[in-house]
């Protein structure tokens, strides 16, 4: 009897296909990926404008077959406001890192959730700032060393981590919070599903919506790719637990 | 079918925008200029634009970035220390080729100063401000009738060069009012929806990607390349300034925005005591109408650069005139407007009594 | 035909798929491709269940996957 393959998996269609800049290991290209099967699987590629932030993941509109702007540091937000604002039938999402979103950004973010206006925030956090070589970002953990703060984060010197979707979760807002980690198969699968709600509360209108991605800088951290996810699952979910802070009604 | 309307200048100028197709327009509250944005949030939705208020003029100016990339005709306003937040932002816009117009209502500073009228952010508007080689348009009406006008012009050159056009006035144009016609209401529907814009691709074979960002050196070079050609051809073609009683001149007042309006009434008065004096009136200050004023080399025997501000237009005028014409200069600062009598007094003691 | 394949040019051996496989039969091969790397490679075809665990954690979208059916 003849037999045919059938496709389990392929790379998705809005997936540009060159190789990434990105480090071995960094789940960078893992959010990329979840993002363009999305795309794809939502039939979104013809109305997606993709706002790009400044940090690691600068050139992520080179990985795409959609339309991209490349924002300043920290504006993503705005920047995507006034696209949304011109174009409201649009697709309209940000990629953030953490020092992007948390830090020089943080007033964008937190009245673009605010205004509870339907764009999506795709926010990576890797504890640290990857692209000027690992310095101390909001989100690096308590005693975590980088090269800002050689003897490890201390509240008394460098304050305390901010969770962000906590933080945003308190407005009014946001239709849509969550935070997922892309340690693991079971981890990205449900990441992916929970972008996809995010994706579904801007489509249908409802709000803002965040998705953060607890995620690794193998690099930076001076540890294995392997030992990255191993950390995220020890270490980081242990301050950032993992959860949907806000879904308001509509959202599926 | 126009007929002339007493407005504020701050909501005229802001009706001259939305009649010359403005539809976007995102901005955070400063004095002296308030009355633009509220007229905008009014006044928009009337006719199927939105109005945002953001967070910060930093905000404002990245919003205003977003909607650039979509090829529709968006403005904001602030005034100086405002226009100093979106520094950064104008910038971007420069540096990823963009449209947009940008009004800065100047007030005194630096600093916070204060919101009387100035024109201390005259260098920052025509030779930097943010980083790297760019450059923008820059229009300084002296009346709001003349502001109304030239924000058509601020659009249109603004899309046909795909640059930033400032729009200079100061408190005293917002805030006073005068009679204004309405000549031309642009068809926003009939305007080209530019190819490069970001709007999803509905269908096009490719992506289109707006960025500043040019890692390869030999590409940025290229690109700086294309945008100081592109410069060339705007200070080639596109300056203006306004000769006024310049014919006979044997001196002229070169000056810009509200003090050149208050500088014709000092040549009013100086020719009626028999010294031959004109105004050179920059109407465009980037480019710099270098060409028109070298026309009177000869002809005078001295000029007088006048501002509310300490030598900015003067570099100008001295880089336009330096070595073949005398010149003098008079400027205020921290918000003082001198009288026509005032800048006639300074013209007298530099230049004599002009016989 | 291949149930596991890898392309090797954008493989960068970060080996996250050789530590989820659940039938341990992804490997980091010996060979160099052409940037370097030490690409992932399938070691017994035949013992892939499709589950695509390799898959979904690849940050470099190098893997696809397939599976025979009765035609």
């Amino acid at each position: 009897m003849a037999e045919e393959m059938k496709v389990i998996y392929e790379r998705p269609k809005s997936w540009a296909n060159k190789v990434t800049h990105y480090c071995p290991g960094c789940t960078h290209g893992v959010a990329h990926r979840l993002i363009a099967e999305l795309v794809d699987e939502m039939d979104l590629i013809d109305k997606t404008i993709a706002v790009w932030p400044v940090g690691c993941a600068v050139f992520g509109y080179e990985y795409f077959n959609f339309d991209s702007v490349e924002a300043a540091h920290g504006r993503a937000p705005a920047m995507a406001t006034g696209i949304k604002v011109t174009n409201p039938d649009n697709f309209v999402f940000t990629y953030q890192g953490d020092g992007d979103i948390a830090s020089i950004g943080m007033a964008e973010v937190v009245h673009a959730a605010a205004r509870g206006w339907p764009i999506t925030v795709i926010f990576i956090n890797n504890g640290n700032y990857g692209m000027t070589g690992g310095q101390m970002a909001p989100t690096t953990l308590l005693g975590q060393k980088t090269t800002t703060t050689p003897m490890g984060r201390a509240p008394q010197l460098n304050g305390y981590p901010i969770r962000l979707p906590e933080m945003l979760a308190q407005l009014d807002g946001p239709a849509y919070i969550a935070r997922v980690s892309l340690d693991s198969p079971v981890n990205i699968r449900k990441a992916k599903a929970y972008m996809r709600k995010a994706f579904n509360a801007q489509i249908r209108g409802i709000g803002f919506s965040l998705v953060e991605c607890l995620s690794t800088c193998p690099t930076n951290w001076q540890l294995t790719p392997v030992e990255s996810m191993e950390r995220i699952r020890k270490e980081v979910m242990a301050y950032y637990p993992l959860g949907e802070f806000k879904v308001a009604e509509g959202v599926l | 079918m126009s007929e002339k309307v007493l407005m504020k200048g701050a909501e005229a100028l802001a009706e001259g925008a939305i009649r010359a197709g403005c539809r976007f327009y995102f901005g955070y509250p400063i004095t002296p200029q308030n009355e633009t944005p509220e007229y905008m949030s009014r006044r928009l939705p009337e006719v199927g634009g939105r109005f945002v208020q953001a967070e910060s003029e930093v905000a404002s100016i990245n919003m205003v970035y977003g909607a650039a990339c979509a090829g529709v005709r968006v403005m904001t306003s602030s005034s100086s220390p405002g226009i100093s937040l979106m520094q950064e932002g104008i910038s971007y816009i420069s540096g990823s080729g963009v449209p947009c117009v940008v009004m800065n209502a100047m007030r005194g500073g630096p600093g916070l100063g204060n919101v009387a009228p100035a024109q201390a952010d005259y260098l920052q508007a025509v030779k930097g401000g943010g980083n790297g080689d760019y450059k923008r348009i820059v229009l300084a009406p002296a009346s709001i009738q003349e502001g109304v006008d030239l924000f058509v012009d601020a659009f249109d050159l603004a899309d046909k060069y795909r640059m930033v056009v400032m729009v200079i006035v100061d408190g005293l144009i917002g805030q006073m009012m005068e009679p204004v016609e309405f000549k031309t209401t642009v068809d926003v529907n009939a305007l080209k929806k530019p190819d490069w814009a970001t709007t999803g691709r509905h269908g096009r074979d490719h992506a289109n990607i707006i960025s500043s960002l040019m890692m390869d050196t030999a590409t940025l070079e290229k690109w700086n390349l294309e945008l100081q050609a592109k410069y060339a051809q705007v200070a080639a073609t596109e300056s203006r300034i306004e000769e006024y009683e310049m014919a006979d001149a044997e001196y002229a007042i070169v000056a810009y925005g509200t003090m050149a309006r208050i500088a014709k009434t000092t040549v009013r008065t100086a020719r009626a005591r028999g010294i031959k004096l004109g105004l050179l009136r920059p109407i465009t200050v980037w480019p710099f109408p270098t060409k028109q004023l070298q026309k009177y080399v000869g002809q005078i025997k001295g000029a007088l650069t006048v501002e509310l501000a300490y030598r900015q237009l003067f570099e100008d005028v001295e880089l336009a005139l330096c070595g073949k014409v005398p010149l003098g200069w008079y400027g205020r600062g921290g918000g003082v407007v001198p009288g026509p009598q005032e800048i006639l007094a300074a013209f007298e003691e530099q230049f004599g009594k002009g016989r | 035909m291949e149930r596991v394949s890898i392309d090797e040019g954008r493989c960068k051996s970060c080996s996250l798929c050789v530590s989820v496989c659940p039938v341990k039969i992804l490997t980091i091969s010996d060979r160099l491709n052409e940037r370097g790397f030490r690409p992932a490679e399938c070691t017994d075809q035949a013992k892939c269940t499709s589950c695509g665990w390799c898959a979904v954690v690849c940050p470099d979208v190098a893997i696809a996957l397939y599976r025979e059916v009765k035609a």
